[in-house]
């Protein structure tokens, strides 16, 4: 199961300042720990998260291995105007979640 | 380094005097002793990891499953309903195997018998996704386990494995979580050690874990035999420390440290 969930303001004024929260689940594996029988754990992380809203880029992050497991980001952004907000988040192994929110300003 | 620490501290703390149980007036869940950051992750659906596993369980309670495809749902309804309160009163008794059974114990119980299915694993992520789903109807609410004939040997067994001095080290839970809460013990905070959140999101952990698998920690940090999960010494501590937290509200699934 990957899981994962955004938090946005269902609606705001124009030109207010939201806050958007994003959790995703992911163990976030380094790739420097090993087994107890000393073999390499392959390293598995998202490496990258990307918002956007109504198609333009807002919000952009690379993570690294140090990053904890499943990954809360949270972040703002100015309210233009009505439309959707689209997160997507990419990993090793092929991982991708896309999660959409809808947002009304007035 | 950290564990060279800790069993200094530790030794330290072994020669101080047991004092006994704490006044029910001043209980006090781990949530107060740990930093607002903390705090504010496990207020915030948004932000609390545990909402991850609620929302599996939440998927995973109306699922089919096993040879008898049956959901979780097709007997108990909505969990909202049927599950608030639960968690508050486990450990409880089971009169078919005659003994106790923790939530997550009951949850495989009817796993196997009802939807008859292979065992879940222990601490496996199906397993705590449900538990924190069902633990989550009970927020809010009273820790109320129900002692009466049949659980009370068990509390009294729990309480005897609580003041029980075990381990290389020599000590008992109550020397930590009665005595010396609220001191450090390795930089962080001795809890009183109630159980109000479980299954627990661990920051040490990076996940998702239950209240055996906390106090395995314990048990190893004293160097001592660490039981096996489901072992019935654990059960009946988990329903003493219930009893021990009684009337302390539900917060599953909690943030800890």
């Amino acid at each position: 199961m990957a899981r994962a969930v955004v938090t946005v303001p269902p609606q705001a004024r124009r030109g207010e300042i939201v806050e958007i929260k994003t959790l995703a689940q992911h163990t976030m594996e380094t790739g420097f720990r090993r087994t107890q029988t000393g073999e390499l754990i392959p390293r598995d992380i998202i490496h990258s998260f990307r918002c956007t809203y109504n198609g333009t880029e807002v919000y952009r992050v690379e993570l690294h291995p140090a990053i904890a497991a499943n990954p809360l980001i949270a972040f703002t952004t100015v309210a233009t105007e009505s439309g959707t907000l689209q997160f997507q988040w990419a990993g090793d192994n092929g991982y991708t979640v896309t999660e959409i929110a809808p947002i009304k300003v007035e | 380094m950290r564990l060279r620490f800790t069993l200094l501290f530790a030794c330290l703390l072994s020669a101080t005097a047991g004092g006994g149980e704490i006044p029910l007036s001043e209980r006090r869940s781990g949530y107060e002793l740990m930093s607002r950051e903390t705090q504010k992750i496990q207020d915030d659906d948004a932000t609390n990891p545990g909402t991850l596993w609620v929302l599996d369980g939440e998927a995973l309670w109306s699922t089919k499953s096993g040879a008898a495809n049956r959901s979780c749902a097709d007997c108990h309804g909505d969990a909202r309903q049927s599950m608030k309160g639960v968690a508050a009163r486990y450990p409880a008794f089971d009169a078919v195997r005659g003994k106790l059974l923790n939530l997550g114990q009951r949850i495989d119980a009817c796993h196997v018998e009802r939807q008859k299915a292979p065992r879940f694993a222990y601490e496996s992520k199906e397993l705590l996704a449900l538990e924190a789903y069902v633990a989550r109807q009970s927020r809010g609410l009273p820790i109320a386990p129900k002692i009466d004939a049949k659980t009370n040997p068990f509390l009294e067994a729990g309480r005897k494995a609580f003041h029980r001095r075990q381990g290389q080290l020599n000590l008992s839970c109550s020397q930590c979580h009665d005595d010396n809460w609220g001191k450090k013990l390795a930089g962080s905070v001795i809890p009183q050690a109630h159980p109000t959140g479980y299954p627990i999101y661990r920051l040490e952990w990076q996940n998702l874990g239950s209240l055996e698998r906390r106090l395995r920690n314990c048990v190893f940090g004293i160097r001592a035999q660490v039981p096996e999960f489901g072992a019935d010494e654990f059960v009946a501590l988990e329903l003493y420390l219930m009893w021990r937290a009684r009337g302390m509200k539900i917060e599953a699934p909690a943030v800890r440290p």
